[in-house]
């Protein structure tokens, strides 16, 4: 085994685990070489807001103190991460990409972190996002824009646009982020990476940063499918201080994961690859199907039918939750506070009007007219039946296959400023996936090849039924083993 | 009667009548708060009963009391509402510096406990109010004012998250009386069930009322306003009081009463607008997405029901049935939980039968509860004990103790403790009943004054009084009353 | 569906967005085209369905016990407050 950095940061996050515990590659290296990369390419790319450096060398070397007496932790131990912005991490700022928590030290960390710290990772630092979440390019980052690692020009898509960045660029070997309308997934597939939303109530959310209560959910980026078991092994798992966590046990996700492609069936909804979906995004995914085929998967057609009033009824719903959960940002015990010496109300006003950006304004506003006296009946209650209907459709569809499979987003990655002054537009591309999100369903992005003339990253969705992340793994791999895993990013070459 | 219309003319003049509805707030005796573990306990510095989920710090999510439940089915079952087998939570939304996350968590379309009713008795006849619903919120902080030299106000975050029974009665009071029977009522329910206690001035137990007039023998409601800050039954009378004449003034002038709500001024004895209804915020409620529905299952019902004590009024129709006591000493016994329990233990420490239970009521509700108003104190901490107290009874009856000395030595005892016998001979309080002694005294007495003898003799019957004063103060105030005047009647004959 | 300038208004109030008069003619027109968007919502049959305020159906977890633990210390609780007077969070003064 090479010990030149640079080969060390394509391994696989499996691949470097098993060279840690053979002690052919300490954490002290292999973090080193993730922190020199960071430094070499981060100013191009903009994927961390912040490198916590002494931290992390600090736990490699805990790692590595284990790893000498033979006690290592598990399968993370020693092994370097990152995370979103949004994971409240004790001591460390977090900001939700947003002005108004800037110098925001939280008090306590978020119950995956706490996870992910129990396990022995390392933390690399904090990733860039678009504010509060809300976006789908991290264009709407206070703070500063991310790019494409494929192509600079490009947004890396978002919300999680640096985790999926990082570890596409092998800045880190895994990085986590949320999903609340495809903000895992669709970075995921700009990016050429695999990422994972899992069933809402699967992994704790408590001490993230709320968007979207009813949608938000915690899931792994990583470089294959196996690297992304590994990281929701270890954070799934009921949390007594998260009420809406699940108390159903955790399967062993590497178990079945081999198991291939014969016997499952394959759900496509013709909805889906009908008007809208660029050419050169259909055709790798309908390679992908015509592989499963191949690989003695059944493929069948379902009807999703009310696919289309998704849209309508995520950015209903979404924004009026987003609305009631940014009403703490009121510079009274923490974060921004501005305009005190005009008296209260003045200081409410200038606060948020200082420390929110457009997007997290116009979805307030949005959500706190969803929400209205004389509106909630029309808007909010009606976009939670519609909810009802389009679960319903996934209901009935899982009746016939295992898997659902499609298109992540409609186009490749598109470039930054393409979209910024047409919200609605922007929200439209999110077509594909806020529906999982809307039906409380596990979702996950897998690369399925590179678009035959923008030679940019293509995303493979797959849908699971409720709590089936296993069967979702097992048919990500099957694929991952027989396309082979994409090329490095040629713009950011280690 | 249920829906009871008062028989009496209210006080609001023979052209008009009150209606009122009554809200209570009642603080929940848990430990810990809500929807976080802090510590409930009064009286801490500022700030010191917080952590991230009471503070309202980004990523914290709400964990429900399962004491905070069991109590408000309890509550509910006492007062024989509907107990709700799915009740939801829902934010109420609005933004004040004492109101951490921006809203608060209540319960709105679907809240734990429907119908109901309170006993009442007023003018000797009893009825019932009835309840429109109880449901379970979370306290806001509070704010203190004039903090610093410039004026700023201060928040103390340690009341936020307190949990609350709001309990909303329908507007079946029709007069002030009827209000404060209607409240001491109910307190005393909520003491007895140990989920209260039932202090007004430290605001564990607040009330608003809503006041509406209407014409005499009309069954429409006029419009009502919300009258708040009353935290004491005088002031609650003032309150309303003032109100009516206010509404009765508008009305008279040929105006209309304008719904509002209105704050009373303690120092002018006046309430004065607070807000009026075009003013009134939109809380845009919606269902609580981090709390699941809650089920309440039979289990848990027919273990509340189980638990439930023998609440005030049925305890008081036992105490006359069975004890054959008055309905005004079964009442004054069963105020309070505690004197009704020390009461109960007194007596079977004292005997059973009608007459030791007058004995044993009369003393409770006269000397008892004197000393009880003086010292302030609660049962629990009165030194005098149930056993101690039927001791002290059994002296009287047997003669050994008479009166004034029984009173002495119950001073002692309550506010010291000890066995009344060894008060009384410490003291020399022992009564003299020896019917030889005091023949002595008498005939010294009557010896020594022969006029006085003739004067009785001889018609100046009410000279009595002086005889028995003479033989008191020989025998020091300790002589057998009975035994003194039986034998002073037989050696005057008449 | 066309909001009103006025109604722009109200909903920044209700939100405690101060929106400059720039903002409020960009949002007024956006979110009108939002609304109008998701006005296809009524398209939809909805009678007797129900709403799926919750995603964890049927999943009822166990509630908390009730004993009470330390949080924060005040100074910790106090580590981000933008101004403090002893262990309280410094405010403007508030009008009751």
């Amino acid at each position: 085994m090479s010990g030149s950095a640079g080969s060390l940061l394509h391994l696989s996050l499996l691949e470097l685990s098993e060279a840690l515990a053979a002690r052919h590659v300490s954490s002290h290296e292999v973090t080193e070489a993730a922190l020199s990369r960071i430094a070499e390419t981060d100013g191009r790319l903009g994927a961390f807001l912040k490198v916590t450096a002494e931290r992390a060398r600090a736990q490699a070397a805990a790692a590595d103190e284990r790893a000498a007496r033979g006690r290592r932790l598990g399968p993370l131990d020693g092994v370097p991460l990152a995370l979103k912005d949004l994971f409240l991490t004790r001591g460390i700022e977090t900001t939700a990409g947003s002005r108004i928590l800037e110098g925001f030290i939280p008090p306590y960390d978020a119950t995956v972190v706490e996870r992910l710290d129990a396990a022995g990772a390392v933390l690399l630092g904090k990733l860039n996002m678009d504010e509060f979440a809300m976006g789908s390019s991290t264009e709407n980052s206070a703070f500063k824009p991310c790019r494409n690692p494929w192509d600079l020009s490009r947004t890396p898509g978002g919300s999680s646009g640096g985790s999926a960045a990082a570890v596409a660029a092998r800045q880190a070997f895994g990085a986590f982020g949320t999903d609340t309308g495809g903000s895992i997934r669709e970075p995921a597939a700009f990016c050429g990476v695999v990422g994972l939303k899992p069933t809402y109530g699967r992994v704790s959310r408590y001490g993230v940063v709320a968007f979207a209560s009813s949608l938000d959910q915690v899931g792994p980026l990583a470089r294959t499918v196996g690297d992304a078991a590994a990281l929701l092994q270890i954070t799934a798992g009921r949390d007594d201080r998260d009420m809406t966590s699940s108390p159903r046990p955790v399967e062993d996700y590497g178990a079945a994961l081999e198991a291939g492609a014969a016997g499952l069936t394959v759900g496509v909804a013709r909805e889906w690859l009908a008007a809208g979906v660029d050419p050169g995004v259909a055709q790798r995914v309908e390679e992908a199907l015509a592989t499963y085929a191949r690989l003695g998967a059944r493929i069948v057609d379902v009807a999703l039918p009310h696919t289309r009033y998704g849209i309508a009824a995520y950015y209903l719903i979404a924004p009026a939750e987003a609305s009631s959960n940014l009403a703490r940002y009121d510079g009274v015990r923490f974060g921004l506070r501005a305009g005190a010496e005009g008296g209260l109300r003045a200081m409410y006003g200038e606060t948020r009007r200082r420390g929110f950006g457009l997007e997290p304004k116009r979805r307030i506003m949005l959500g706190t007219y969803a929400l209205s006296a004389g509106y909630y009946d029309a808007y909010y209650l009606r976009a939670q039946k519609v909810r009802t209907l389009l679960r319903r459709d996934f209901d009935r569809a899982f009746e016939r296959c295992d898997v659902i499979a499609g298109p992540v987003s409609p186009t490749v990655a598109f470039r930054l400023g393409e979209r910024v002054d047409d919200p609605l537009q922007m929200y439209l591309a999110d077509v594909f996936t806020v529906t999982c999100n809307l039906a409380a369903l596990p979702g996950l992005s897998l690369p399925c090849g590179l678009h035959p003339t923008e030679k940019l990253p293509v995303g493979l969705q797959l849908i699971g039924r409720p709590f089936d992340e296993a069967t979702l793994f097992r048919a990500a791999r099957a694929l991952e083993r027989e396309l082979g895993p994409l090329p490095a990013p040629p713009e950011i070459s280690a | 009667m249920t829906d009871g219309r008062s028989p009496e003319p209210a006080p609001a003049g023979a052209r008009y009548e009150v209606v009122i509805g009554l809200e209570v707030h009642a603080q929940l005796l848990t430990q810990s708060k809500i929807f976080c573990a802090c510590s409930t306990a009064f009286g801490a510095e500022p700030n010191a009963h917080t952590c991230p989920v009471c503070l309202g710090l980004p990523g914290v999510l709400p964990s429900l009391n399962r004491s905070v439940v069991a109590m408000a089915v309890r509550t509910g079952l006492a007062l024989g509402c509907e107990v709700r087998r799915k009740s939801v939570f829902a934010r109420k939304n609005y933004f004040y510096p004492d109101l951490p996350k921006g809203y608060q968590i209540s319960q709105y379309e679907l809240p734990i406990c429907e119908g109901g009713k309170v006993p009442i008795e007023v003018g000797g006849e009893e009825r019932t109010v009835r309840l429109v619903r109880i449901h379970m919120e979370e306290d806001a902080g509070k704010n203190l004012h004039g903090v610093s030299p410039d004026g700023s106000s201060g928040v103390d975050l340690n009341r936020a998250g307190v949990p609350l029974l709001e309990i909303v009665s329908e507007p079946d009071l029709f007069s002030v009386d009827e209000a404060v029977e209607y409240l001491k009522s109910l307190r005393a329910i909520l003491m007895y069930l140990g989920v209260n206690d039932g202090n007004l001035e430290e605001g564990s137990f607040r009330c608003d009322a809503n006041v509406s007039i209407r014409p005499r023998g009309a069954t429409a409601l006029g419009q009502r306003c919300e009258i708040k800050n009353m935290n004491s039954f005088r002031y609650l009378r003032q309150a309303v009081e003032f109100e009516v004449r206010r509404q009765v003034e508008v009305v008279e002038e040929g105006g209309q009463v304008r719904q509002e709500t209105r704050l009373f001024d303690p120092a002018r004895g006046e309430t004065r607008t607070m807000r009026s209804k075009e003013d009134a915020p939109d809380y845009r409620y919606f269902p609580e997405p981090d709390l699941p529905p809650l089920i309440v299952d039979d289990a848990l019902v027919e273990e509340a029901r189980r638990q439930l004590p023998e609440l005030p009024r049925a305890r008081a129709a036992r105490y006359q049935r069975e004890l054959g006591l008055s309905g005004y000493d079964a009442r004054l016994l069963t105020g309070e939980r505690a004197v009704a329990e020390f009461f109960d233990a007194a007596l079977a420490a004292y005997g059973a039968g009608p007459e030791r239970a007058k004995k044993l009521a009369n003393w409770m509700n006269g000397e008892v509860a004197k000393l009880a108003n003086e010292t302030g104190l609660s049962p629990r901490e009165w030194r005098l004990t149930p056993v101690g107290l039927a001791a002290l009874l059994v002296l009287v009856d047997s003669g050994k103790l008479g009166g004034p000395g029984a009173k002495q030595v119950l001073d002692v005892v309550f506010r010291e403790g000890g066995d009344p016998k060894a008060v009384v001979e410490a003291r020399g309080l022992a009564q003299v009943s020896d019917e030889a002694a005091i023949e002595a005294v008498v005939e010294r007495v009557l010896a020594a004054s022969q006029a006085e003898v003739e004067k009785h003799r001889s018609g100046k019957k009410d000279l009595t009084g002086f005889f028995v004063g003479k033989v008191m103060k020989e025998l020091r105030g300790k002589g057998n009353p009975a035994i003194v005047n039986a034998l002073l009647r037989k050696k005057l004959g008449g | 569906m066309s909001l009103s300038v006025e109604e722009v208004r109200r909903i920044a109030r209700l939100a405690r967005l101060e929106l400059s008069p720039e903002e409020e003619r960009l949002f007024q027109g956006q979110l009108s085209a939002i609304l109008d968007y998701v006005e296809q919502m009524k398209e939809l049959d909805v009678s007797g369905v129900e709403p799926m305020t919750h995603a964890l159906a049927g999943e009822a977890p166990p509630l908390r016990e009730d004993l009470a633990r330390p949080g924060l210390a005040p100074d910790e609780a106090l580590a981000n407050a933008p101004a403090r007077e002893g262990t309280c969070f410094k405010v403007p003064r508030i009008i009751e």
